[in-house]
This record gives C-alpha cells, sequence and structure tokens, in this order.
C-alpha cells in the first residue's frame, strides 16, 4: 500500500471521491437539503421550548424563598415555575458554615485581646496584608500582646491562611460578612478596635490549663460549646 | 367651526392618537417586555426592581428609566464623521415607521351620533347619509387603493437610515454594518412584496382596511375566523413572516447589527439617537404585526362580532350590543392581536441563532423567493378554476 493511497483512505470528511485519474479528481458534491435549509423543523421544536418556559415561568408562582436561596436545595415544589435567581436585597443566599468573611479578633475571659503577636499570621499571609507591632503584655503568664494590629482588606485574599497558622483561636474568620464598601482606600484597612468590635470571647485551651482543659471550659461556658 | 368630531377626524389628529399616544407607548414598552420575556424563557426573573416608591407594577416603570436615562446621556459625536448626515440618520430610521403606520386600521369606522344605540348594518346600507352616520371617525390615517404598496415604498426608506449612519460614522465597521443592512433588505423586500401577492389575489384589493372589512369571501361574514387570511393564505403567511423578521433587522436576521460581537451601522451612536434607532427597531416590530393582524388575522374583527352585536347565524343566537359595545371591543381586538404577535416577535428573536451570511442569502434567494413565487402561481390557479375569474 502506498503512502499516497493511505493518506485519501484517512479523510474521512468532505466531498466524495468517484474517480481518481491522474491529479484530476471526479467528486460527488453533497448539497443540503431543502428541508435541512429552511430550518422550519427546527425552528418549530426550539419555540415549542422557550414556549414551554416562558409560559410555566409565567403563570406559575415562584418557589419559596428558602428553596432558591439555599444552593443545591432539593427542588420539591413541581407545581412552581423554574426562576432560581435570588432577589438580592431582599432575599439572601445562606452562606455554607466555613464561609470566610470579614476577620476579627477572638477576647480573652477577662475581655483582653487573645493575640499574643506571635507574628505566625503576618509571615504566612501570601498577600502580605497583616501587620502587627507587638508590646509588653502586662499580664504574668503572657509575653507579648498587640499594640497595632491591622488588616488591609482591600490586600486580603481571603485563604484564610492566618485562621489556621494562629496558635491560639486569636483571629478568626467566621463573621459570615462580606468586606464593607469603602470611599477611601484607607477606610478598607481594618485596625485592632474594629477587629475587636466584631470579636467574641474564646474560650478555647490556651497555655497552662493543663490536660483537661476541655472539661473545665465545657463548665465554664454557658453553651457547653467548647470552640466558643 | 369644525365640530368636535370633525376635528377627531383630522389625519394629523388621529395620528396623534393613534401613533404618538398608542404606538409609541407599546413600543417603548416592548423593550422592557423583551427583557422580561427574554428572562423567563431562559429561567431568570428579568427586569422587575424600577420603581416610583412603591409603585413597582412588576419592573414596567424599567423603560421610563431608560429613556430618561438616553434622553440625559451625553450626546457624543466622534471626530471627522459628517455631521449633517450622522445627525439625519436616525431621523430616517425612525420617520419612515411612523409614516407607515397612516395605512393601518386601528379600528372600525365610529359613528358618534350612534354611539349608545345598536347599529344595525342594513341600517348603514339604506341610507348612508342619515344624520345618525354623520361626523363618521375612521380609524385608518390615511385610506387609499394602493395601502400595501405604500408601506413597502415607506418602509424601504428606513433601510436608507442605517446605510447613512454606516456610511457617516467614519468607521470602517459601521460602514461594513450599513452594507449588510442594505444587502438583507434588498434580499428579503423581493419575498416580502411577492408573498402578499396571494393575499392581493384572495382579496383583490391592496388596501388593510377592506381587506379587514370584507375578508377572503364574499360568501361569510368577515367577523368568521374562517374568513380571514390565514386559512386561505398559510405560505403568504410564513412567507411574509419571515420576511418580515428580516426587515426588523432582529434576530435571527441581525447580521447587520450583531449586538454583542459583530459590529453594526450604528456602533458610532449614542445616547437618544442611538435611541431612536432602538425606538424604531421596536416600532417597526409593533408595526409588522400591526399589518400581519391587519392582512392575516382580521385586524380588528372580533369572531362572530357584527357591527350589531355578538351573532353565529347557525345556531340562530345572537346578542346585540351599543355601538359603541362594539367598537370598544374590537378596538381592543386589534390591540390584543398586535400585542399577541408582537409577543411571538420576541420568542422567535431569543430562540433562534442569528444566520450566518450565506445562508440568509441562500433562505431569501433560493427559498422565499421560489416559494413566493409558487404562492402567487397556486393560488392564481386555484382562483381562475374555483371562482372563474
Amino acid at each position: 500500500m502506498s503512502a499516497a493511497h493511505h493518506e485519501e483512505e484517512t479523510v474521512t470528511e468532505g466531498p466524495k471521491v468517484l474517480a481518481t485519474r491522474g491529479r484530476v479528481r471526479t467528486v460527488q458534491v453533497v448539497r443540503p437539503n431543502p428541508h435541512d435549509t429552511s430550518f422550519l423543523a427546527a425552528t418549530a421544536t426550539g419555540l415549542g421550548i422557550t414556549l414551554k418556559h416562558f409560559a410555566r415561568n409565567l403563570f406559575l408562582p415562584l418557589r419559596s424563598a428558602k428553596s432558591r436561596a439555599k444552593a443545591g436545595a432539593p427542588v420539591d415544589e413541581s407545581w412552581k415555575n423554574e426562576i432560581e435567581t435570588v432577589q438580592y436585597p431582599d432575599e439572601k443566599v445562606t452562606y455554607p458554615e466555613r464561609f470566610r468573611g470579614l476577620h476579627r479578633l477572638t477576647l480573652r475571659e477577662d475581655g483582653a485581646v487573645r493575640c499574643v503577636a506571635c507574628m505566625c499570621c503576618p509571615t504566612v499571609c501570601p498577600a502580605h496584608c497583616i501587620t502587627i507591632v507587638p508590646e509588653e503584655s502586662n499580664s504574668k503568664s503572657i509575653e507579648k500582646r498587640p499594640a497595632i494590629f491591622e488588616i488591609d482588606e482591600l490586600r486580603c485574599v481571603v485563604c484564610g491562611l492566618c485562621v489556621e497558622a494562629c496558635p491560639c483561636d486569636a483571629i478568626r474568620m467566621d463573621t459570615g460578612v462580606h468586606a464593607h464598601p469603602v470611599e477611601d482606600r484607607a477606610d478598607a484597612i481594618e485596625n485592632r478596635e474594629s477587629l475587636l468590635g466584631r470579636g467574641v470571647r474564646s474560650i478555647a485551651h490556651q497555655g497552662g490549663e493543663g490536660p483537661d482543659w476541655r472539661a473545665t471550659a465545657a463548665e465554664k461556658s454557658p453553651s457547653g460549646d467548647v470552640n466558643r | 367651526m369644525p365640530s368636535i368630531w370633525q376635528i377627531l377626524d383630522f389625519p394629523a389628529v388621529k395620528w396623534l392618537f393613534l401613533v404618538l399616544a398608542l404606538v409609541m407607548p407599546l413600543a417603548s414598552l416592548l423593550t422592557w417586555a423583551e427583557r422580561r420575556q427574554s428572562a423567563m424563557m431562559q429561567d431568570r426573573l428579568g427586569p422587575n426592581r424600577a420603581n416610583i416608591g412603591p409603585i413597582k407594577l412588576k419592573g414596567i416603570l424599567h423603560f421610563v428609566a431608560d429613556a430618561l436615562k438616553m434622553i440625559f446621556k451625553e450626546d457624543f459625536i466622534p471626530a471627522n464623521v459628517h455631521k449633517g448626515l450622522f445627525a439625519l440618520a436616525p431621523v430616517l430610521a425612525l420617520a419612515p415607521v411612523l409614516i407607515a403606520f397612516a395605512i393601518i386600521p386601528f379600528g372600525p369606522t365610529i359613528y358618534p351620533h350612534h354611539a349608545l344605540t345598536v347599529l344595525h348594518p342594513g341600517e348603514l346600507a339604506i341610507d348612508p347619509n342619515a344624520p345618525a352616520f354623520a361626523d363618521a371617525i375612521r380609524l385608518q390615517i390615511f385610506s387609499v387603493d394602493y395601502g400595501l404598496i405604500f408601506y413597502f415604498a415607506v418602509l424601504t426608506l428606513a433601510n436608507y437610515g442605517g446605510t447613512i449612519a454606516g456610511w457617516a460614522s467614519y468607521n470602517k465597521w459601521a460602514l461594513l454594518g450599513g452594507l449588510r443592512s442594505s444587502s438583507q433588505m434588498m434580499s428579503y423586500e423581493v419575498a416580502m412584496g411577492l408573498s402578499l401577492m396571494g393575499a392581493f389575489l384572495v382579496t383583490g384589493t391592496l388596501e388593510p382596511g377592506a381587506i379587514v372589512e370584507h375578508g377572503a369571501s364574499a360568501s361569510l361574514p368577515a367577523a368568521n375566523p374562517f374568513n380571514w387570511l390565514w386559512l386561505w393564505q398559510p405560505v403568504g403567511l410564513v412567507l411574509f413572516f419571515t420576511a418580515a423578521i428580516a426587515e426588523t433587522k432582529r434576530a435571527p436576521f441581525d447580521i447587520p447589527e450583531g449586538e454583542p460581537e459583530i459590529i453594526g451601522y450604528f456602533v458610532e451612536y449614542s445616547g437618544i439617537r442611538w435611541g431612536m434607532f432602538f425606538l424604531a427597531e421596536f416600532i417597526e416590530i409593533v408595526f409588522i404585526s400591526a399589518v400581519i393582524a391587519s392582512v392575516f388575522f382580521g385586524g380588528w374583527q372580533v369572531p362572530f362580532l357584527d357591527a350589531d352585536g355578538f351573532r353565529i347565524s347557525s345556531l340562530g343566537w345572537a346578542l346585540y350590543l351599543p355601538h359603541i359595545v362594539v367598537v370598544l371591543l374590537q378596538f381592543g381586538a386589534f390591540g390584543l392581536k398586535v400585542v399577541l404577535l408582537c409577543m411571538f416577535q420576541l420568542l422567535i428573536r431569543w430562540t433562534l441563532p442569528r444566520f450566518r451570511a450565506d445562508q440568509l442569502m441562500n433562505l431569501g434567494w433560493k427559498l422565499l423567493l421560489p416559494l413566493s413565487l409558487a404562492n402567487i402561481m397556486v393560488t392564481a390557479l386555484i382562483k381562475l378554476i374555483f371562482m372563474g375569474s
């Protein structure tokens, strides 16, 4: 089998070759038939589909806001329309529990900042958006605390590595709040006070409380939730 | 001193009431309806939030917001454009559509002195000059024998709007868009005119008002739906509808404009000048619907509603209504038909993808044109054989 012959056989598209004489090839050209080029049947099918959707969405009521606003909610109301749109300012999508929102700094039992200015979070931060200036702590068991704790929310990539890196549950991203729109870049920088303003008391174990900290923490916590 | 009825019968006054006060708002509403309908066809909500205080009306007020936005936007004129033609083009696109509405019969003739009494058709035949029939108001601005020819002639001028806009913009993409526009119009106007020839053969008239008043056959009452031309000219209806959509330059025939991707002839226009092109397109949709309703779907006729009330002669049943009620019903029926046909055009526009330029030409010249010629031949033959003349 010659190479040229082989090539001809692999051609599957294009006009069918009826005869080859030297360099002249007689081909059969297939023209589309008028049934296909008039697009009539296809048009009718398409109009049927769009009309069905239109009529259904026009006449049937919206599904309940709850089943629309939650991603992956089962569609159990069959006699409703198919519109999924969440009307944002009026309805809001329920975020997943681990949604990473605006940062906050947690507090100790006595209301002091939990952060010990260990510099783990600014070190791990890929966007270099955390600035900490430590100062001497007046507590005997804790060496340092942040004098300045700033997060530039414009630079933050919301990766959550700072939360992972924190050894003492001082920084969290569980507020469920988006970064606020600002008119000035400077306003996007969260400082220690604003971060603490969203803060909650954390009763997580931190140094010197012994291996049975979980039991004592559960006793202290009104809800019995040891992670709060 | 003409009476109030005579003033109402002046063409300019009728144009003011019927076109400016009815058609323009309907066309503006279509800009909202199109977005809302397309959204619902795609399982979305569409624009539903525009409001004046608590008045929301499902977002209908979006068209007011759009109009305000377009009026107050900067009227930007690029450097090197031909200023005169640049300003003229939107007017050339908009004006012919508004003029063409003159031939549309919006409703029956109103006899104001007969408004509250039942108008028997026989009465009119006996003495049309009786005082009760004085001051008649014809709900058609321009009633002439060459009605539909007038429409073809005037609407062809609208095409100059696009072509001149493309040329005056000093932009090669706009120029190419203008050329595409004129080539498309040229291809489809032939088929459009010929596809209505069958209707002319059946009814023997070019005047839409007369087509509506008499229907296809003299043996049936004009209000009988089987006397309307959709049954007598089904091929003509499909052909005319197709060619007419091509004439409005909307998808699937939107290669002159190609809003999202290929750049059209009004690429250099902004603000209200662009708005005029936009509005002209939507008024054209209303106009096409009005023509199709008048020629093929009995215009203002309500099924089985004669001038004196509902009547089904085969059942011997009749319900007599005062003249004013009949007029309102018929006027409303025309409006309903036009709105439904507009919605059908929107449905087509949001269902079909755009034709390629060669598919467009193939469809126009190789399918629509021969079919419309065949339609004329077959109609003429049938008429010759079965009706004898």
